[in-house]
């Protein structure tokens, strides 16, 4: 366990270099100069050189990224160009938000996908089965924007249950949650489905039925216990998921987390504020990646560590 | 392949799926003939006096948005841009998905660990903020917009093709080639590849669906084709602010992407039920 726990923390460290040289060479992709940026467009060709020497623009490739990475050891994200603050305390601010809003989503992805996910297995082949899986894959399907603004049409605006959007209770947290919760509930319900097909057709659960246990309890008992485990150790893996729909759900409802954070960032080309809210989102990936991998073994021993 | 057919055949879902897919491609194709208006004209009658958009009616039968355009005219036009993107988008991820996937899995050694190691990193970024990135360095155009897609979608393909590649090359009939003294290359287009295609068929039809999903959230938030080009991501996009008193929209659109990304999933779900009987009644 300890091999395979340093293994898998090697590679993570690697991925992690790999994801800075990404995130370096993207910034040096962008046409607009970051000089000019933040000098503005009255700037002598003085002050722009010396902008450009202060942010050590004019120092050798190699030594800038080594910089560059220096700077993120030290929790430095760089300034974004327009709010003229760190980009690490914007996302810092921001992130305990968009946290609250995964939480609230992984809550409805397993309250819809798992239930959902049982009912079609056991109805294997049968017009519920097809009515489920189709839902589904409707609910993958829907693009997440719009979902999220019908859900804000029909409860908040026709049915008046729940605010427009914002940030504060519990009750502003449903909707987008939800919003979130149904696509990847679409993607528990397929899988849950394929894990309970395949428990229920062990032997185990042919002597629990054979012995003579209701339907009921032979499947919530027995079957869903070593069903449904492997299905939670993916939760860890939504993580990227999650992080794209944050930028559109947290846009819809104004939600003011990492994702409106980088949706600002993209409405005024802010680059810095772009880049920092993909490198925390890829560094969320990867812990998330890493717990589901240390936890799958964990709770199920025919897993074997490579 | 008829024994495919019939498998694919008994699905009623995916049969409703790919006649979707077919009017909706007969309709982009046909745009000019079956659009009731140009898409782009502004109507002096489009609009309320007050200069807000008409709801559905008989003449605007969708209704029109807020420059007093007809919506149906531009969802018919808005389907050119997300088929466009999807065949184009999808296929390029699809090549260079399958033909890294087929390398990685066939030669063994560094280029093998390079290439997957790359699709880990890959897979670390979160899809839709790495295509956000992209298309803001590069001012998005229709076919800039298909490339970013493809830099981003690539990587699932890539992985399934690699691990297929992996089973087939250490079966015994590849050994028998080898020895034969086939040319790896040989043994790769004619050996390992007619192998893939049945699996390079399902992903690249999913991955259509995905990349329709992807192209209108791109246009959504701004970052996807610009104006005046119809997309439907980009009417829901011009339109958000609106959406309450102009509910139809938003919703017409929204049914469009629905519509196509669930036909496209459900053809491709069906296709490796019948392409793949090993996986027959498992999920």
């Amino acid at each position: 366990m300890l091999a395979y726990l340093s293994r898998r923390l090697a590679a993570s460290v690697a991925i992690l270099i790999g994801i800075t040289l990404v995130t370096f060479a993207l910034s040096f992709l962008i046409p607009a100069d970051p000089v000019r940026m933040i000098a503005g467009r009255n700037a002598t060709a003085q002050t722009v050189e010396n902008i450009r020497h202060e942010l050590g623009l004019d120092r050798p490739v190699p030594e800038q990224y080594a910089r560059y990475v220096l700077r993120l050891a030290q929790g430095d994200l760089g300034r974004s160009y327009v709010q003229k603050t760190q980009v690490a305390d914007l996302v810092l601010s921001r992130l305990p938000a968009t946290l609250l809003l995964l939480a609230g989503a992984i809550f409805f992805e397993l309250l819809i996908g798992i239930p959902a996910g049982i009912f079609a297995a056991t109805r294997r082949g049968r017009p519920a089965d097809r009515w489920i899986m189709m839902a589904s894959f409707a609910g993958v399907s829907a693009p997440q924007f719009v979902v999220g603004l019908l859900l804000l049409y029909v409860f908040a605006n026709l049915l008046g249950l729940f605010p427009m959007g914002g940030f504060g209770t519990l009750s502003q947290l449903v909707l987008p949650a939800l919003t979130l919760g149904i696509a990847g509930g679409g993607w528990y319900a397929r899988m849950m489905r394929s894990s309970m097909v395949e428990v229920l057709r062990q032997d185990y659960v042919r002597t629990a039925r054979a012995k003579g246990l209701g339907p009921v309890k032979v499947v919530l008992v027995h079957a869903l216990r070593n069903g449904v485990l492997p299905i939670v150790a993916m939760v860890g893996l939504d993580v990227g998921f999650f992080m794209s729909g944050a930028v559109v759900v947290e846009s819809v409802y104004g939600w003011p987390g990492i994702g409106q954070l980088a949706w600002i960032g993209i409405q005024r080309v802010d680059i810095p504020v772009i880049m920092g809210v993909t490198l925390v989102a890829a560094v969320g990936i990867l812990i998330g990646n890493l717990v589901a991998d240390l936890i799958t073994p964990l709770i199920d021993p025919r897993v074997r560590l490579r | 392949m008829n024994e495919a057919w019939r498998r694919f055949r008994r699905d009623k879902l995916a049969l409703l799926g790919l006649a979707v897919i077919a009017i909706t491609v007969l309709v982009a194709v046909l745009a000019p003939w079956v659009a009731p208006f140009d898409p782009a004209e502004q109507f002096f009658d489009g609009l309320t006096l007050e200069g807000s958009p008409l709801p559905p009616d008989a003449h605007f039968l969708l209704g029109t948005d807020l420059l007093g355009r007809d919506l149906l005219s531009r969802l018919i036009y808005g389907a050119r841009t997300s088929l466009i993107i999807g065949v184009a988008a999808n296929g390029v991820a699809v090549i260079v998905g399958a033909l890294l996937g087929a390398t990685a899995g066939f030669v063994e050694g560094w280029v093998s660990a390079a290439i997957m190691r790359f699709t880990d990193l890959m897979m670390a970024f979160p899809a839709l903020l790495l295509a956000i990135a992209l298309a803001a360095i590069f001012a998005p155009s229709l076919w800039i917009v298909a490339m970013v897609i493809a830099m981003v979608n690539w990587v699932q393909i890539a992985r399934v093709v690699y691990t297929e590649t992996r089973a087939l090359s250490q079966r015994d009939y590849i050994e028998a080639t080898r020895a034969l003294g086939a040319a790896p290359a040989r043994i790769l287009f004619r050996h390992i590849l007619p192998h893939l295609v049945p699996t390079i068929l399902v992903y690249a039809t999913l991955g259509i669906a995905t990349t329709v999903l992807l192209e209108a959230t791109l246009s959504f938030l701004g970052v996807g084709v610009r104006p005046p080009t119809p997309s439907w991501g980009g009417i829901i996009f011009e339109s958000q602010s609106y959406f309450l008193s102009a509910p139809w929209l938003v919703f017409f659109p929204g049914a469009a992407i629905l519509l196509v990304a669930l036909a496209f999933n459900l053809v491709g779900d069906a296709l490796r039920d019948a392409l793949d009987p090993t996986q027959r009644g498992r999920g």
